[in-house]
């Protein structure tokens, strides 16, 4: 019986097998952003040093200001950037920060300088590391104390997951999406459906997408409850790896390539669950409720909870619904916007505003409209195409790098009952700031968002 | 960490499948260090009080019964979503030293253990159960044993539940996870070198 990729990379990084079933495992990269400080000061604090700060890089995304210019932020929110830039400055970890074109959103700029390379064993304490699976990497997110182990050790106490594949076979139809793909499979099995599993996306519709847009699949494996998602190296893979500021060059790349083509799954590899799609069924899908899981085509109706026959899912989308201020039976269309926001770890890369300003080209913004690149590297290659004028001229702001309104950590969130037109990848209660109303959609989506003002079918436009 | 062996305590019921973490701790206050003063009142904040401090009635943990709660019955996918460790020491500075559910989010799950917080898996239908007799007896005990690693529920109901050896070992112990990899150094060192 042939091997799956995830067990191949597993069995690579084992260090020690422990006691009770847990593996000792090998960690080939950690990334850092401001949320990660916390473990850096408790290390120090408790006289440990870093093992292998060559392995280790950080950047600032969560705390920066992306407001045009980059301003000073306020001191409590400075401080988290400040704290990181002094902390990795002492243990001698490379950091991307302020001012750096390099600096961006934490799971954007690790592929982008090739620091996330095929069968990695990669870690980040923030839970889209699953983002960086699309190499044919095992990248799962990790805790603060997890975080604190990495860097004192190198290392991390595992239980192996089991294996869950899901294939997308055939083409995607015009207007479709990488988003609306992950979200289909998200409303599929559920927001608790890959619990417990590693998750290899497969198929003729995954194979045929670019490294953006396995990235965004990837970016969304925590909202089904996976903690990783992973898709097999191939020719694209290696494309978009080859001349990256950190990836291997000359005799190593060779060396690399040959390691990296074994990877994919045995053809007779068995996995523990299978659940396939077809491409073909996949819409423009758009988030009515407050759980990614809460997924319609664009051309549905707001559920009715009275429809529902289980008293918990029907008090939870009831409540859902009451969240959102959304009648049961209204069209999906009919949803007016009062913002869109494109932007986040999961919709944030040149790709994504090619996509946007496709749609928002010659037309006008009728809501606020946020665009935030992934990384400074982003946005100044979206410049050189012109990207930001087409946003300008259509009333859309161009903004700096960082996370922004997916989180608002940095104080950019939405207001109470604001419903955002959104390319991010939570919908909770709050998640865009107190009492703010999130629809997840694909770029495109939100931003034919943005120039209507209501939820709209793409395709229509 | 303190470690953990046995708890009788008040245990509150939580209905709602898919609790995320940043309901249990909203992402402006992620800037607060571990431990900071008021960090209990983080915990479920914007669900627990209203924009004036108040705290909101219908809330469970706001209900007389439950304010002492040091148990939580949860339902499905408790903890999904962010990485935050700040969930855990939320529930942590409440008071909070067990979570019951039928699943939990999976680093959330980790977190609890690194904290000192015993995660317990049951059936879906013994939570329901479980659920139910606090619902219908507001302030009715649990009492969780580790090292027999079971529930007792308000009934008399003795509930085993499965736990990891390695987890079990460090809870009863209380032991700096840390130390104990430390004590791997050379097969690191000798993983290190079949890499170079
Ligand atoms: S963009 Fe959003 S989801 Fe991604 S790392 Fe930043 S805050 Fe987290």
């Amino acid at each position: 019986m042939g091997t799956t990729m995830f067990e191949k990379i597993w069995a690579r990084h084992v260090v020690a097998e422990g006691p009770g079933g847990q593996t000792l495992l090998y960690v080939d990269r950690h990334l850092l952003h401001e949320g990660s400080t916390a473990a850096l000061v408790r290390l120090a604090g408790s006289g440990r040093r870093v093992r292998r700060p060559d392995l280790s890089f950080a950047t600032a995304d969560h705390y920066v200001l992306t407001s045009p210019g980059a301003p000073a932020p306020d001191a409590e929110i400075g401080s988290m950037v400040a704290s990181l830039t002094a902390h990795t400055a002492q243990q001698g970890i490379v950091f991307f920060g302020r001012g750096d074109v390099r600096r961006g959103i934490v799971h954007v700029i690790g592929p982008e300088q090739g620091l996330t390379l095929p069968g990695m064993l990669l870690v980040c304490g923030d839970s889209h590391t699953a983002t960086h699976g699309a190499f044919g990497a095992l990248a799962f997110g990790i805790g603060s104390s997890e975080v604190e182990h990495v860097l004192a050790t190198q290392t991390l106490w595992q239980r192996k997951p089991k294996t869950l594949r899901v294939t997308v076979d055939g083409r995607l139809a015009a207007g479709v999406a990488a988003k609306d793909v992950i979200l289909a499979i998200i409303a599929t099995i559920g927001a608790a459906g890959g619990v417990g599993h590693a998750i290899e996306y497969a198929g003729s519709a995954i194979r045929a997408m670019s490294m953006a847009e396995r990235m965004t699949v990837c970016n969304m494996s925590i909202e089904a409850g996976a903690r990783c998602g992973m898709v097999a190296p191939d020719e694209t893979t290696f494309a978009y790896v080859r001349g990256r500021p950190f990836a291997p060059a000359g005799d190593a790349w060779a060396q690399a390539l040959g390691l990296w083509q074994s990877l994919p799954s045995d053809p007779d590899a068995l996995f523990d669950r299978e659940v396939r799609l077809d491409a073909a069924d996949i819409a423009p899908t758009v988030t009515w409720g407050t759980s990614p899981q809460d997924a319609l085509p664009i051309t549905e109706r707001v559920p009715d909870p009275a429809a529902v026959a289980d008293p918990v899912r029907r008090a939870s989308l009831a409540r859902a619904l009451a969240y959102m201020g959304l009648a049961a039976g209204v069209p999906l269309t009919d949803v007016k916007v009062d913002r869109a926001f494109i932007g986040s770890c999961t919709n944030s890369r040149l790709d994504d505003l090619r996509a946007a300003a496709a749609v928002a080209k010659g037309r006008r913004a009728v809501v606020p409209a946020w665009v935030v690149p992934g990384s400074g590297l982003v946005k100044q290659a979206a410049e050189a195409e012109g990207l930001d004028r087409i946003f300008l001229a259509a009333g859309f702001e161009w903004r700096e790098a960082g996370c922004s309104m997916c989180v608002g950590m940095n104080g950019e969130t939405a207001r109470a009952g604001e419903r955002v037109a959104s390319t991010s990848n939570r919908n909770f209660e709050g998640r865009q700031g107190k009492g703010a109303r999130t629809h997840l959609m694909s770029p495109a989506m939100a931003a034919a968002a943005a120039v209507t003002g209501r939820l709209t079918d793409v395709r229509r436009l | 960490m303190e470690p953990f062996t046995r708890i009788t305590a008040i245990a509150a019921p939580i209905d709602l499948p898919n609790v995320d973490t940043d309901r249990i701790v909203p992402a402006r206050f992620l800037r607060k260090p571990q431990g900071s003063p008021g960090y209990d009142r983080f915990l479920f904040h914007d669900v627990r009080f209203e924009a004036d401090g108040a705290e909101k009635p219908e809330f469970v943990l706001n209900h007389p019964s439950f304010r002492g709660a040091r148990i939580l019955v949860a339902a499905d996918n408790f903890g999904c979503g962010s990485s935050r460790e700040a969930a855990v020491w939320a529930l942590a500075a409440y008071g909070v030293r067990v979570v019951i559910a039928p699943s939990l989010g999976d680093i959330f799950h980790q977190n609890c253990f690194k904290n000192g917080l015993l995660a317990v898996i049951l059936p879906g239908d013994v939570v329901t159960g479980l659920r139910g007799a606090l619902h219908a007896r507001p302030g009715s005990t649990l009492s969780v044993d580790l090292d027999s690693q079971t529930v007792t529920a308000p009934e008399g109901a003795v509930h085993r539940f499965e736990l990891d050896p390695f987890r079990k070992q460090m809870l009863l112990s209380g032991q700096d996870e840390i130390a104990l990899t430390l004590g791997y150094e050379a097969q690191i060192a000798e993983f290190e070198a079949r890499q170079a």
